[in-house]
C-alpha cells in the first residue's frame, strides 16, 4: 500500500486498520514518560499491559479517552495490568495534560523520532502526523493478546480492555 | 448485577422511573458534578413528559471522580437518599445545584427533602453506599459507556446529539427491542 492510497482512505474514512494484530509478539520500545524518566516495555514482562495509543493531549471534552482510563485504573490493576498511554506530543505537554486531569497512569511521548512507536505497531497516521486511537492489550509473555483501532473521533471506552483482561485473567487462574 | 442483560433496566436492583415492561427503555449513566449531565437533565425531564408510562427510566452512577471533586459524595448521598425513599427528589436537587455539593450542602437538601440529614451524611461519610456506586460504574465501564453522560437505548448505546427531538426519535424507533 503505499502512502498516498493510505492518506486518501484515511480522509474518506475508509482505512483499513494495519493494526499489529493478536498474536504478534510485542515490539519492544523504551520512551520517555517524563523530562527524566524512561519506559521501557520489557519493564512490565510478567503482567499484561494495556498501550492506548491516542492522536493528541487537550482533547476538549470532558468524558475524554484518558481521562476514563484513569477512573477505571482499580479495575485494571484488579486485574493485574499496567496502562500506558502514548501519542507523538513530548514531554512537557504530557506533563501539563497529566497534571491537569490528575491522571495516575504513564503517558509516553513517541516523539523523537516523530510516531517511531506508532509505526511499528502499524497505527501511525501519516497525513496527520499522529497515532491512531488504537488499543494493545499484551500479555505477561509480551504477545499481543487483543488490538482494536477506532475510528479517529469516537472514544472506544475500557469495554474491549476489560474483556481482553479478563480472558488472561482467567487463563492464568482457571477458576 | 445479572450478566444476561445488564444494559437493560435491572428490577432488583435499579433506580426506575416508568414502567420496566415500557416499549421503550432509557438507561443513564451520569455524573452529577458534570456539566454535560446537567443539560442533559432537563432534556430527559422533557422527554419523560413527552413518552408518559412509554418510557422506562434508569439512572446509574458513573462518577469522573478525577475530574470532579465532589462526584462520589453527590452520588452517595443520592443513594442514601434512596434508602430513605427519595433517590429520584436527591437525584433532582443535585442536577439543579451542581455548583453546589459540598457535604454540608448534600446535608442540607436532605433536610430539605424531610429525611433525616445526620443520617445521610453520616452514610456517605461512612461510605456505606461506595460499593453500589462502583458497582454502577463497573457496569458502564463493562458495557462500553465511555464518557459522561452516555445513553442506552434498550441496552444499545446512543451516540447522537443529545437533544429532545433527536432523544424521542431514537427512542419511538419502532422494533429498537
Amino acid at each position: 500500500m503505499n502512502d498516498e492510497n493510505t492518506i486518501e482512505q484515511q480522509l474518506s474514512g475508509r482505512h483499513k486498520s494495519g493494526a499489529l494484530p493478536a498474536g504478534t509478539a510485542a515490539p519492544d520500545f523504551t520512551l520517555r514518560s517524563t523530562p527524566d524518566q524512561a519506559v521501557s516495555l520489557s519493564d512490565f514482562r510478567g503482567q499484561p499491559v494495556v498501550l492506548a495509543f491516542y492522536p493528541a493531549d487537550w482533547s476538549p471534552v470532558c468524558g475524554d479517552q484518558m481521562a476514563l482510563y484513569n477512573e477505571i485504573l482499580p479495575e485494571f490493576r484488579e486485574l493485574g495490568a499496567e496502562i500506558l498511554g502514548i501519542s507523538v506530543d513530548g514531554v512537557w505537554c504530557h506533563t501539563a495534560f497529566s497534571r491537569d486531569r490528575k491522571l495516575h497512569f504513564s503517558l509516553l511521548a513517541d516523539f523523537e523520532p516523530k510516531g517511531a512507536v506508532a509505526r511499528r505497531y502499524g497505527v501511525y497516521r501519516a497525513g496527520e502526523g499522529t497515532a491512531e486511537r488504537a488499543l494493545f492489550v499484551i500479555d505477561s509473555g509480551g504477545v499481543i493478546h487483543w488490538s482494536y483501532v477506532s475510528p479517529v473521533g469516537v472514544n472506544p471506552g475500557a469495554e474491549g480492555i476489560l474483556a481482553a483482561l479478563e480472558e488472561l485473567h482467567s487463563k492464568k487462574e482457571p477458576k | 448485577m445479572p450478566a444476561s442483560k445488564p444494559l437493560l433496566p435491572q428490577a432488583s436492583r435499579d433506580h426506575i422511573q416508568g414502567p420496566i415492561d415500557a416499549a421503550s427503555a432509557l438507561v443513564e449513566y451520569g455524573d452529577y458534578e458534570c456539566p454535560y449531565c446537567g443539560e442533559a437533565y432537563p432534556i430527559i425531564k422533557a422527554i419523560q413528559e413527552r413518552l408518559g408510562d412509554r418510557l422506562c427510566f434508569v439512572f446509574r452512577n458513573f462518577p469522573l471522580v478525577n475530574a470532579h471533586p465532589h462526584a462520589q459524595h453527590a452520588a452517595e448521598a443520592a443513594e442514601a437518599a434512596g434508602v430513605q425513599g427519595k433517590f429520584w427528589e436527591m437525584h433532582d436537587l443535585l442536577f439543579e445545584n451542581q455548583n453546589a455539593l459540598d457535604d454540608e450542602d448534600l446535608a442540607q437538601y436532605a433536610t430539605a427533602l424531610g429525611l433525616d440529614g445526620r443520617r445521610l451524611i453520616g452514610e456517605v461519610v461512612a461510605g456505606t453506599h461506595t460499593g453500589r456506586v462502583r458497582e454502577d460504574f463497573r457496569s458502564g465501564a463493562r458495557g462500553g459507556v465511555n464518557g459522561t453522560p452516555a445513553f442506552l437505548i434498550n441496552g444499545v448505546r446512543y451516540d447522537g446529539e443529545l437533544s429532545v427531538h433527536a432523544l424521542l426519535a431514537a427512542l419511538t424507533q419502532p422494533n429498537t427491542r
